[in-house]
């Protein structure tokens, strides 16, 4: 058959394309379940990491069916309302309003003590960002933090995901002494504010800062009333 | 031909080797530069990145090269693009799936390597001309000639960058100005401009040690 003629064209091309997109989702299919593992293992090991502890792959579910000892879904008011916690898709809830949407709590218990582990959702320069913040059982102390980011750049924005940029939020406290909710100052150095509200930002990445600062004082401001409650 | 040719003859190892030197993808014909300064800030990404390239580059000259004789002229670039994305979305998904933290660190760079023109630029070359065995090696050289650039630039700007290797601290704490001494990492260094300078740079080094190259 003549290569140039328009029929092969057509023909080669319908079937190269049939054939790649059979390929590529059987691919999918069958890689499916292995990645929505991994998804489930990496976001029990990113609970854990905001209460500071450390776990890989093989032993992260192991470790949080130990230490995660209860969860729950409240709403803006700080009722309890029906829900899985751990199913909770952050990026929808943050699309609804504040009065409508689910906010996840994890309790999880550390020589004897309660930490209340809330996630979080944002924006970065280039996509999402998101985290969880853990708090002591005063509802106003940081135990501990940790983010992770879809694309931001290596080396500047990327950092959030970092020990060193996490570790400034321990024992940082979210409340001021009048009692108001004041979150966390992600600050540049020409920027003050009371140091135990502030970290400092990231050189070079001053949107995924200031975007991991509007995330973590949106999110904590949906909590308030679960707060005023736990206190 | 008469005579089969041997599977390591001197022109096929001259396939495996002369990307890596005179006919560097990166430094000599001058493709696949923005990857090459988009993934560098640090080394790990660098090496996966190369890793990743060389294989998709491997497979897609093998796929093509098997295909050339039936591909229709007027849509062979078509068909070129839509093996490379297939490699890569499988790259991508198979990475997911295995070695999902390896597949975080790279994030949106593996679907980036649909864009470089290196892959383009060795099917269209050789691959469409070459049967299958000089067309993987000629990937293999390539992928590897990329790689070894990409490498040598993400080591220069890690350490000069961020003073640190695979993210681990190479320059002690107390030499920095913060802490009273007199060293401070070069900011420069992780933005992108001065990737390309130290593309320039290792291109001006090679043509010092490599005279055939430098043009009249």
């Amino acid at each position: 058959m003549d290569r140039n003629s328009n029929v092969y064209t057509f023909i080669y091309a319908s079937a190269m394309v049939i054939l790649v997109a059979a390929v590529l989702s059987i691919a999918a299919f069958n890689l499916k379940p292995f990645q929505a593992k991994n998804i489930e293992i990496e976001k029990k090991q990113n609970i854990l990491a905001s209460v500071n502890i450390a776990a890989n792959a093989t032993n992260a579910e192991q470790i949080y069916n130990e230490k995660i000892v209860n969860s729950y879904v409240v709403n803006a008011k700080g009722e309890q309302v029906d829900g899985n916690a751990f199913t909770v898709d952050m990026k929808k809830e943050r699309a609804k309003k504040v009065e409508d949407r689910a906010l996840p709590v994890f309790e999880c218990e550390i020589d004897g003590n309660i930490k209340y582990i809330l996630p979080l959702y944002g924006a970065g320069l280039w996509g999402p960002i998101w985290g969880y913040i853990s708090l002591d059982s005063d509802m106003n102390t940081i135990y501990g933090a940790t983010f992770d980011h879809q694309g931001e750049t290596p080396g500047l924005g990327a950092e959030i995901a970092t020990k060193a940029f996490q570790e400034q939020f321990k024992g940082k406290t979210i409340f001021d002494n009048d009692g108001k909710l004041y979150s966390i100052i992600v600050a540049k150095s020409n920027e003050t504010a009371p140091a135990e509200h502030k970290v400092d930002a990231i050189s070079g990445g001053t949107i995924t800062s200031k975007g991991l600062q509007s995330m973590v004082e949106e999110d904590l401001n949906a909590y308030k009333a679960f707060f005023n409650q736990k206190k | 031909m008469s005579e089969k040719e041997a599977l390591f003859s001197k022109k096929n190892l001259g396939l495996l080797s002369n990307p890596l030197n005179s006919d560097n993808p990166i430094t000599v014909q001058v493709l696949g530069i923005c990857s090459a300064l988009a993934v560098t800030a640090q080394l790990k990404p660098a090496i996966v990145m190369a890793i990743a390239v060389t294989a998709v580059v491997a497979f897609a000259n093998v796929i093509i090269s098997l295909l050339r004789n039936t591909i229709p002229n007027r849509i062979r670039i078509i068909v070129q693009l839509v093996v490379i994305a297939a490699l890569v979305i499988l790259v991508d998904q198979v990475l997911k799936a295995f070695v999902y933290d390896v597949s975080k660190q790279l994030s949106v760079f593996v679907g980036l390597i649909i864009t470089n023109c290196i892959l383009m630029g060795r099917l269209e070359a050789f691959a469409l001309g070459n049967k299958p065995w000089p067309s993987l090696l000629d990937g293999i050289g390539n992928g590897a000639g990329y790689g070894a650039i990409l490498v040598i630039i993400g080591f220069f700007r890690e350490l000069l960058g961020s003073g640190s290797l695979f993210g681990y601290k190479l320059i002690p704490e107390s030499w920095y100005i913060a802490n009273g001494g007199f060293y401070s990492n070069n900011g420069m260094m992780i933005l992108p401009p001065m990737a390309l300078i130290t593309v320039g740079v290792i291109i001006w080094v090679q043509r010092s040690k490599n005279r055939k190259l430098i043009e009249d």
